[in-house]
């Protein structure tokens, strides 16, 4: 039950026109060696899903992107992300906006092999109006119509931990640990960077709440220290703004 | 500035005010004079109200930690209707409609920005307020590109399913407005000190409901001014209002 995996080998698993979710908020604990490894390499037309950050802006330059999923895309310390507003702005990409909430609900819901989940995020408001294959749904025990949020079944889901063992156990040590075990319960293959391999054993000594996410939820871990970069991964390191402000005005060096 | 107050602290008094009554709930401040209300309220009249650190803390007043609050639980805080948002807004129509999603068309729009966030789903659950810096017709609109937060009109015409809609307040640097007219369309509350009216209306890009003898919006307390200095020690507010 070895599950570690090089960045090559996951790029292997990978395929034009896949549905690719990515974990971390914002610019926030995104599995950035792996998104600048799909950057640099021969794919096209991905449907990205994400609470975005600097990963959609990524993509987007490099041109990787048919379908974008997400309720907002911000790098946190610099509110809107260039690259992806230039991509918006060129029309250059087909796009899904959602209510947070509403994405939340779409990953969980395929998470658990369900075909919608119920809310009230998105009545009355234009993300139903730009999307009229968003349904509503009528309460069984009542009169109130409610949004149908779909499932978003993923092809894929790359996530960065902070330490995992090999067999794909991982503890998760900062103040949040997002949405990422749904991104993994949505996808049919599941990676995970992480900064540190640890042996089993170690696992607990991080305290049970840590360990959210077991190896049921993991086919691959790629150690990759650094591997969330530029981008906050507290406790391990914060987010390089420096380095965030070059990737903002010349992205090029990381298509390179 | 008027006498010892700014304009941003008058502004952030009336962020405060926002979320009077409220109980023990999460308020959710976007930005800093909105935080600094929030912060202040909780230190004064409101301390049941529960704030964040802006990563995943609850902490009081004085950033003491005192809870849990990832946000895998957010939503489930926004859908209980335990939240009151204070957040901001790019455009907002009479009815308070708002955006900030994107400006123009939305398969290619003019400028693109954060995307909905949380507007749809914060608006139909709980109580919403909007913390606008500049007030102008770009912001004041007759009609939004995109409604991300739900309005009076669009929230009615849902019935059932828009009953724990709430604007509180639009707080801007020229005063405090609500939506408690007959059409629950925005109505001035309140004049900041040394404004004028006739600026106000010339300001807003819709029809806005004016009462015959606006009152003036309250200048803080000695005590409400000591916690802002404190709070806020380089008057970092008074570069929000210009930024």
């Amino acid at each position: 039950m070895d599950k570690r995996i090089t960045e090559a080998g996951v790029l292997a698993r990978l395929a034009d026109g896949m549905t690719v979710g990515i974990g971390g908020w914002g610019s926030r604990r995104k599995p950035m060696s792996l998104v600048r490894a799909i950057a640099r390499s021969e794919l096209r037309d991905l449907t990205i899903v994400s609470f975005g950050g600097p990963d959609v802006g990524l993509l987007c330059a490099a041109g990787k992107v048919k379908k974008l999923v997400y309720g907002f895309v911000s790098l946190d310390s610099i509110p809107l992300d260039p690259h992806f507003r230039a991509a918006r702005q060129k029309g250059a990409v087909e796009v899904m906006e959602l209510d947070e909430g509403m994405l939340q609900w779409g990953l969980y819901a395929a998470s658990l092999r369900l075909p919608f989940l119920p809310t009230r995020a998105g009545l009355g408001s234009d993300v139903l109006v730009h999307h009229p294959e968003l349904r509503t749904v009528r309460s069984p025990y009542g009169d109130e119509e409610l949004v149908a949020m779909p499932a978003l079944p993923l092809d894929v889901a790359l996530c960065h931990v902070h330490r995992a063992d090999a067999r794909g156990n991982t503890a998760l040590l900062g103040p949040d640990p997002f949405f990422d075990e749904l991104f993994l319960g949505a996808a049919t293959q599941r990676f995970v960077s992480c900064e540190r391999l640890i042996p089993t054993a170690e696992l607990a000594t991080h305290g049970l709440p840590s360990l959210r996410i077991n190896r049921m939820l993991v086919d691959g871990v790629v150690e990759a220290p650094g591997g969330a970069g530029f981008t906050d991964c507290e406790p391990d390191y914060g987010r390089d703004e420096a380095a965030q402000r070059a990737y903002c005005e010349d992205v090029a060096r990381y298509l390179a | 500035m008027t006498g010892d107050f700014t304009l941003a602290d008058v502004c952030a008094v009336a962020c405060a005010e926002a979320f009077c009554g409220d109980g023990e709930i999460l308020a959710s401040p976007i930005g800093l004079i909105p935080t600094l209300g929030a912060r202040l309220a909780r230190a004064t009249f409101a301390p049941e109200l529960l704030l964040t650190d802006g990563v995943a803390r609850l902490v009081d007043s004085d950033g003491v930690v005192e809870g849990w609050m990832p946000y895998r639980s957010v939503f489930d805080v926004v859908w209980s209707g335990r939240r009151h948002v204070l957040m901001g807004a790019t455009q907002i129509d009479r009815y308070g409609n708002q955006n900030i999603a994107a400006i123009g068309d939305y398969k290619k729009p003019r400028a693109q920005l954060l995307g909905p966030r949380g507007a749809p789903g914060n608006t139909i659950n709980h109580a919403t307020s909007y913390f606008v810096p500049q007030h102008s017709t770009k912001v004041f609109v007759e009609r939004v590109d995109y409604v991300c937060g739900l309005g009076y009109d669009r929230a009615a015409a849902l019935g059932e399913g828009g009953r724990f809609h709430e604007i509180r307040r639009v707080i801007t640097n020229l005063g405090v407005f609500d939506f408690q007219s007959a059409d629950r369309t925005m109505r001035l509350r309140s004049i900041h000190p040394g404004v004028r009216l006739d600026d106000v209306v010339a300001r807003t890009g819709f029809v806005l409901v004016v009462p015959p003898d606006p009152p003036t919006s309250r200048a803080p307390t000695v005590e409400e001014l000591a916690l802002l200095r404190r709070f806020d020690p380089e008057s970092r507010a008074e570069r929000e209002l210009r930024s």
